[in-house]
């Protein structure tokens, strides 16, 4: 994840030469002029205002660097480094496995619970981090928002993104445990990074309501754990929701993380339990979350850099 | 709008102020308010606001009515006090924060820079601060790599570039922090008040940079509490009082007025005594041949500095001294009571005593100047000294060159120097 090494930037400190054509000299040499000149209005908005996803896609590469920064700099200064990222779901599925498969016997769709519950927990903490995180990416970004203009969707956007790195190492864990307990992967499994977007798109929805709630209450710093830890048994990761009778499953389903759970499970370890009619409720649930919360969050932006 | 790079028309940004302040509200306090009415309270809540009504008392606006235009290629510098709303204004147009009410129309590309190092991560090396500093900054990822030698070489840490910033000096971080900056290529700056930091050889090399830029033909709007700067750099000034616009002007004579209303008006003090110092200061004054009470005095005439003081105990080795410097605080010369009387070197006893120096004429020219005064043993002890503590106008309306030319003797001296001239052929 180091993308400026020596050798790369040897390559990159070569191009000015490539390029040094007369047409391109020009072009270095003074302010573009021949490309469009933007133009930008600066009005005071009121009420419900455009997402300017457009606008979001030109600040891509900004997204990557705040990403790529994220990334470095979160296990900086820590003895066991990356390893967090799989200590967390692995602890906490040796503790549900003791407790809830061992001693209260819970059932677990004819899985090995350890597995049952790692499976869950993999989207899961990957979803609770991202959500945790990006809850507070805003106040921690306030030296940025007060200086410079960016697209502020930008800071949630990156933080949830690059929880993506510990949720690649807690699934190569996962792949482990899938072939040590020797259940082959079904075909299901292409479903695979359809479920994952559903994960990221819920975190991002949740995280874009608590970002810009905190800009304003500080109190959401403290809902966050508490939330995190109500949602945590409000989805089906200690127990199946086969638990459940229809139609009240697939109203469960209405918690976007049921989807997640459910579809990673079916997708990986082949429960029998097609979670069809779930996903199909929890992606709208997501969605919604995600629409609702960029446009709260849009509309709250023109007050961050005053209030934060 | 051809050649408008920047238009601003009645822009004015109101902030709240006072006990309760949005970022202050409890969340507690917003649901209760939502329980209490729930819908129109929720519809406060999700908009942000307090639900309350808008007590003009707990207001300020911090930017009124501020409308100007910029060409292309300008470069103009912002002044006022403190709080005069200027980093309100650059922080409008770089869309960091939105107005309360008015427009405002850029055409081109937009850099700002209120802070060096903004999102600088202590953790990251300086290259790796340079890309994320950069795409901080709006620059496009393949531009930094492309100019990525120039920039590690005008921040000159070339052997600490894969060290972590955390490691830096605060020298090495401004300047690594600065270099960045300064290679951004956007249409139109906003800048402020970046200059103030660093060492003097840093600033200098700031200002060449800066200087560079305007003269590339970018337009520059320029912060600054840096007078000499302001006025080398740039060419128009906007002067912003209390959120509204002052003057707008060529920068030499915004500049002037600024500096005149901002320092002390007198040209007459009077300080009680204080039988804790061995010397203070009691009276100064300034006056001219003929002018007295304040008015502006002719180059032509003399310039009398009266000033009275106390001698509290019996001091040795002191002198009492006034130094001149023109409005823009360059000194034009330092004199003390020394100069001629070196007596005052030896004992002088307790009592009142009254010091007189006059300044030739036609040594100083038009302009505006403090005088600073100060009593004591010269660098040893400081017993009294007040700092720009009067000041005095000398204008020009009976030279030769006034009355046939009709034009300002340039520079500092009011010096007329005897001119020979001889027909040769």
């Amino acid at each position: 994840m180091v993308p400026f090494k020596k050798e790369n930037l040897s390559e990159l400190a070569a191009m000015p030469q490539n390029l040094l054509t007369p047409a391109n000299l020009n072009g270095a040499a003074a302010p573009p002029q021949s490309l469009p000149v933007p133009r930008t209005v600066i009005e005071p908005s009121a009420g419900w205002i455009s997402l300017k996803i457009q606008e979001l896609w030109d600040y891509r590469e900004l997204v990557y660097f705040l990403t790529w920064r994220d990334i470095k700099v979160r296990y900086k200064q820590t003895a066991l480094g990356a390893a967090w990222a799989i200590i967390q779901p692995f602890f906490t599925m040796v503790v549900f496995s003791l407790f809830f498969g061992r001693l209260a016997k819970m059932p677990s769709d004819g899985i090995p619970y350890p597995l049952f519950s790692y499976a869950a927990l993999v989207p899961w903490t990957f979803f609770a981090n991202g959500l945790g995180q990006s809850a507070n990416s805003l106040v921690g970004s306030a030296n940025l928002i007060t200086k410079v203009y960016f697209p502020r969707l930008t800071i949630p956007l990156a933080t949830v993104l690059s929880g993506g790195v510990d949720f690649v190492l807690a699934f190569l864990v996962l792949v482990g445990m899938i072939f040590y307990y020797g259940l082959a992967p079904t075909l299901n499994v292409v479903w695979l990074p359809l479920f994952f977007l559903l994960a990221l798109v819920t975190a991002l929805g949740v995280g874009l309501w608590l970002s810009a709630l905190n800009v304003q209450f500080r109190d959401v710093r403290y809902v966050v754990p508490f939330l995190t830890q109500f949602w945590l048994f409000a989805t089906p990761i200690a127990y199946p929701s086969s638990l459940l009778p229809e139609p009240w499953r697939t109203v469960y389903g209405l918690n976007p993380m049921v989807g997640v759970v459910e579809g990673f499970r079916w997708a990986l370890l082949g429960t029998a339990t097609a979670p069809g009619p779930i996903v199909l409720v929890s992606s709208l649930a997501a969605l919604a979350l995600l629409v609702s919360g960029a446009f709260y969050f849009r509309r709250m932006e023109r007050t961050f850099a005053d209030v934060v | 709008m051809s050649d408008i790079a920047i238009r601003v028309d009645n822009l004015g940004k109101q902030y709240r102020i006072g006990g309760r302040q949005e970022g202050y509200q409890t969340f507690r306090e917003s649901l209760m308010d939502a329980l209490q009415s729930p819908f129109r309270r929720l519809g406060a809540l999700l908009e942000g606001r307090n639900g309350q009504p808008q007590d003009p008392q707990e207001t300020i606006w911090a930017l009124k009515d501020v409308s100007f235009e910029i060409r292309q290629g300008e470069v103009v510098g912002i002044i006022g006090r403190n709080g005069a709303g200027k980093s309100t204004l650059l922080k409008i147009l770089s869309r960091i924060t939105e107005p309360t009410t008015g427009r405002a129309e850029i055409l081109g590309r937009v850099g700002s820079l209120l802070e060096v190092g903004t999102g600088f991560h202590p953790e990251l090396t300086g290259r790796e601060n340079i890309f994320l500093n950069g795409a901080i900054l709006g620059m496009r990822k393949a531009e930094i790599a492309r100019r990525f030698d120039e920039i590690v070489a005008f921040s000159e840490v070339e052997k600490f570039i894969d060290t972590p910033v955390k490691h830096y000096s605060s020298g090495m971080y401004l300047r690594l922090a600065f270099a960045v900056a300064a290679h951004l290529d956007p249409e139109i700056l906003l800048v402020d008040e970046v200059l103030a930091v660093g060492d003097a050889a840093f600033q200098k090399k700031c200002l060449g940079k800066m200087g560079d830029v305007a003269k590339e033909g970018r337009t520059v709007l320029f912060v600054s509490h840096n007078m000499a700067a302001i006025q080398r750099l740039c060419h128009r000034c906007l002067w912003l009082q209390n959120g509204e616009m002052g003057l707008d002007g060529p920068s030499d004579e915004v500049v002037i007025s600024y500096l005149n209303s901002v320092s002390a008006k007198f040209t007459k003090v009077e300080l009680p005594g204080d039988s804790n110092k061995p010397m203070r200061l009691r009276k100064v004054r300034v006056a001219g041949q003929v002018s007295e009470n304040g008015e502006p005095i002719e180059m032509s005439e003399h310039v009398n500095i009266i000033i009275e003081y106390d001698v509290n105990r019996p001091v040795s080795s002191s002198h009492v001294a006034c130094f001149i410097h023109t409005i823009e605080g360059i000194c034009i010369l330092g004199t003390g009571d020394v100069d001629t009387n070196s007596d005052g070197l030896g004992m002088r006893g307790e009592g009142r005593y009254k010091a007189c120096v006059q300044i030739p004429p036609n040594l100083l020219g038009e302009g505006t100047y403090t005088i600073t005064v100060t009593m004591g043993i010269p660098y040893v002890v400081a017993y009294d000294r007040h700092e720009a503590i009067i000041q005095f106008q000398v204008i020009d309306s009976s030279s030769n060159r006034r009355k046939f030319q009709h034009t300002r003797r340039p520079g500092i001296l009011g010096l007329e120097l005897p001119w020979s001239t001889e027909k040769m052929s």
